[in-house]
Order: C-alpha cells, then sequence, then structure tokens
C-alpha cells in the first residue's frame, strides 16, 4: 500500500464514523463481559469507563479515564466500535485513549473536568471526538473544536429522562428557529450562542445539526429510548440503564429494538414486556445543585 | 421503478440523498423507499445495503425477516449494493470475527470477508482509488473497512488495495469496501443505477 497518498483522521473520515453509528443504541460498559453481553445484544459501539454514572454518583470522589488495562481488554473481546471516557479539557487522557486504539473518545461532563476553562483542541487528533450539549451554542462550539458527533447531555446516572428530553427539544427548537433568517440575522444569533456564524449558517441550511446527534443521559427503558427518537436523535447513548436493570441481557436487546421500532407502540407495547424491571434511578429535582453533571463543560 | 435502501442502522439518508441526486444527474426517476421491516423488499426493483455495524445490522435482518426477502430478490437478478457492512453481509464467508460473534450472512455473494481488514477507527482513510469501470480516480472514503480475501469465479475485481479487493461484482450485485454516498461524486451510484435502467 502506498501509504503516502493515504490521509487518516480528516473531518470526512471522523464525521463518516459517527454517521455509521445512526439508529443505534451504544451501551456503556465497565469489563469485558459487559461488553460481550451489549455486542450480543445488538449494540452498535460500547463506552468503556471505570464507573457507570449511577456508580460515579454513589461512590463520589474524582472521576477520570477507565483503566486502560480494562479498556484493552475490552478492545480484544468485542469486534464493535470501542469509545471511551476522557475528562473535560484533559488531552492526554485522550492521547492514551487514542494510543490504545479506541474508536471515539467522549470528553465527558461524567467525569471530573480536568480543565475549567478549556474543552480539548479536538482537531489536533486522528482519533474523533463525541461531546455533550445541551443547546445549540454549545453543540456548535464543541463541532467547532473538532468534535464529530453532539450528544444530549441529559442528567447521567439518574434514570430520570427529562433532562435528555429538555436538552433535544431546546436544540431542534434552535434550529427550526434559525429557518428563513437572513445571515445578518444569523451573525447575530451566533453572537448570543458563542458559536461561529459559519457553523450557524449551516445548521440553518441543513435544518438540523452538522453531525451526527444522539440523545444520552437518562434513558432507562425502551420507551425512553423511543421517546428520544421520536424527538429527533439520530440514536441513544445507554448508561446506566442496562447494567442497572433487572435482567441487564433482557434490557439491552429491548432498548436496541425500540430504537428500530420507535415510530411503532403496537411493537414497542411488546418489546417493553416481560424484561424485568428498569434502574431504579433518582428523579433530577432532588439533586443538590453541587451534584449537578450536566452543568459541567459550559 | 422502486430502489429500497435497508434502513435498520447505518448511514441510510446519505444513500438516499446520493440516490436522488443521481437520479436528477441522468432525468430519470425512481421512487425511494427506506426499509426496516419485511414486505417491502419484494416490491424493490434494485436495493442497497449501506454502511453501518455488520454485526448490529446482520442480527436485526434476520429478526425483522427481511433476510430471506433479499436472498429471494438476490435469485430474481435484481440489482443490490453494499456498501463496507453491505459488502460483509453479502458475502459467503467471513473470518474469525465473524465466527467468533456468530455474524449472520446473507451469502449471496461469492467471497470470503476479513473484517475491518485495515484496522480499527484511527487506521480509516481516505484515497484515490482506482476503479476499472471509471477513468480517473475516485475518492474513497474507508472506515473500519473490510476487505475481500476470496473470490468465486464469477466474481469480477473492480478494485484492489493492498492485496485485498475493495470492490467487486458478480451478476448484479455490486459490493464496495468504501463509502460513495459520503462524497459529492456520484459516478459510483450513476454505475449501480446503469444496472437498474
Amino acid at each position: 500500500m502506498e501509504l503516502e497518498k493515504l490521509r487518516h483522521g480528516t473531518e470526512l473520515i471522523k464525521r463518516g464514523f459517527a454517521k455509521m453509528q445512526k439508529g443505534g443504541v451504544i451501551m456503556d460498559v465497565t469489563t469485558p463481559e459487559q461488553a460481550r453481553i451489549a455486542e450480543e445484544a445488538g449494540a452498535v459501539a460500547v463506552m468503556a469507563l471505570q464507573a457507570v454514572p449511577a456508580d460515579i454518583r454513589k461512590a463520589g470522589g474524582v472521576a477520570r479515564m477507565a483503566d486502560p488495562q480494562i479498556i484493552a481488554d475490552i478492545i480484544d473481546t468485542v469486534t464493535i466500535p470501542v469509545m471511551a471516557k476522557a475528562r473535560i479539557g484533559h488531552f492526554v487522557e485522550a492521547e492514551i485513549l487514542q494510543a490504545l486504539g479506541v474508536d471515539m473518545v467522549d470528553e465527558s461532563e461524567v467525569l471530573t473536568p480536568a480543565d475549567h476553562k478549556y474543552h480539548i483542541e479536538k482537531t489536533d487528533f486522528t482519533v474523533p471526538f463525541v461531546c455533550g450539549a445541551r443547546n445549540l451554542g454549545e453543540a456548535l462550539r464543541r463541532m467547532n473544536e473538532g468534535a464529530a458527533m453532539i450528544r444530549t447531555k441529559g442528567e447521567a446516572g439518574t434514570g430520570d429522562v427529562s433532562e435528555a428530553v429538555k436538552h433535544m427539544k431546546q436544540i431542534q427548537g434552535e434550529i427550526r428557529a434559525l429557518k428563513g433568517m437572513t445571515r445578518e440575522e444569523m451573525t447575530r444569533i451566533a453572537r448570543e450562542i458563542e458559536a461561529p456564524v459559519e457553523l450557524v449558517v449551516e445548521t440553518a441550511q441543513m435544518q438540523r445539526l452538522p453531525v451526527v446527534n444522539f440523545a444520552a443521559g437518562g434513558v432507562a427503558t425502551p420507551a425512553d429510548a423511543a421517546l428520544m427518537m421520536r424527538l429527533g436523535a439520530d440514536g441513544v447513548f445507554v448508561g446506566s440503564g442496562i447494567f442497572k436493570a433487572e435482567i441487564p441481557e433482557k434490557m439491552a436487546v429491548a432498548i436496541v429494538e425500540a430504537v428500530n421500532n420507535y415510530d411503532n407502540p403496537e411493537v414497542l407495547a411488546k418489546i417493553s414486556k416481560g424484561i424485568g424491571a428498569g434502574m431504579k434511578g433518582i428523579s433530577v429535582d432532588t439533586i443538590p445543585q453541587d451534584q449537578v453533571l450536566q452543568t459541567r463543560g459550559w | 421503478m422502486l430502489i429500497g435502501v435497508i434502513a435498520i442502522q447505518g448511514d441510510v439518508s446519505e444513500h438516499v440523498d446520493a440516490l436522488v441526486r443521481a437520479l436528477e444527474e441522468r432525468g430519470q426517476s425512481a421512487d425511494i423507499v427506506t426499509i426496516k421491516h419485511k414486505g417491502i423488499v419484494p416490491d424493490c426493483d434494485a436495493l442497497i445495503l449501506p454502511g453501518g455495524e455488520s454485526t448490529t445490522l446482520g442480527r436485526l435482518l434476520i429478526r425483522e425477516g427481511i433476510a430471506d426477502e433479499i436472498r429471494q430478490m438476490h435469485l430474481l437478478g435484481k440489482p443490490i449494493l453494499g456498501t463496507c457492512a453491505g459488502l460483509i453481509l453479502l458475502a459467503k464467508e467471513g473470518d474469525e470475527q465473524v465466527r467468533k460473534t456468530h455474524q449472520h450472512l446473507l451469502g449471496i455473494m461469492d467471497t470470503k470477508v476479513n473484517r475491518n481488514a485495515f484496522g480499527r477507527q484511527r487506521e480509516s482513510f481516505e484515497t484515490g482509488l482506482e476503479l476499472t469501470f471509471l477513468d480517473s480516480p475516485y475518492k474513497a472514503v474507508f472506515i473500519r473497512a473490510p476487505g475481500i480475501v476470496g473470490c468465486g469465479e464469477d466474481v469480477t475485481i473492480l478494485a484492489k488495495m493492498d492485496g485485498m479487493v475493495v470492490a467487486a461484482e458478480q451478476g448484479n450485485i455490486l459490493a464496495l469496501a468504501f463509502h460513495p454516498e459520503l462524497t459529492d461524486d456520484l459516478r459510483v451510484h450513476q454505475y449501480f443505477l446503469d444496472k437498474l435502467f
């Protein structure tokens, strides 16, 4: 192979990888065994991390990138893509994940941020990134830094889908509001939401985010997953929702099938039966303000 | 004319957009339908299996009852295009990985495939690729791409890379390891539509 003619890590390749995940479910896993269960259930990718958000929430302390040995073991175990989380701004964790061969890095507010001012400059990497967002400005700022995929932040580890719903509706609403605007008006909006005007214009023309947008944070049942798809998500991340459920194997399969049948209530009814209880969860409004994860990241 | 795009998972809308533009370019019309459930494939005159995760796609094609319909369609000689994951699903035989994960294959093309033949995502690449049916290189985007490592006599090789076949056809089936739907160059979709019109 004439290697000098090959171009790696271009925007087309990074965004292209994210597109291949569309219509799929990406599951949080902490061990190779869980990764195998996720693959068997039909996950399009797994997200390797030290502890699922519900446990991170319980444990407190500083949450960091997962143990590289465990990530390497997960990579050896499954053939679907393996993603892993790095702390916001922690470009060295991201470099280590890239060196390990992970297929996508999640610069995630679920971990304790390493930098309270700057996100990772993602264009420097060959590996693509996914970042969380609660509104259009946040999404476009992350894209401007090089994110190839956006996900709603939701409120991870709660099993309460309401924040993911809020963020998805917020982003979709802001995109609809751009329709028919003049460039002059979009320049004004760009200033208000602190995003580059070219990305605002591109979003207005496409009438969707220019990169793939998944739902995340609080998805705990097949109905939750279908709801997020109905609201316009390109796919779904499930964190604590699977391995904190009564029967993870059944919940995983049901959520995959729900994403594929999100517009068919008859099928969803069938899928949702006999799968055991979902994760217990906690309502978002009972969480003390200093323990809210979604506000990390600006 | 009705062209189906399997829409269980993967980059479906990109193929639909490419088809719309390719049809416009040739001044011909056809209806395009996205397919998630059984019962629609038999009405189609041509079919596209898009890129995505082949493990997921294979499993759901069986679960939804679409796999057998695609095999029937092939027996009728209708054009089928498979890109990336689609190339894997069309194959008769897979590698060790395919066996390990009990991957479901449609087995309608006499090929043996190696999944992720070029490595993981960090090894994904774009390059100018020589295709036998085009007179200038095509910007081919390979994402965790597979390669064909063995072909039967009826299979025509259209492009090779690093000793592996990355584009091939067998009758009306066209299999590509790269993603023509991710670029603006419509020549590959046009080549496929030539089989239909």
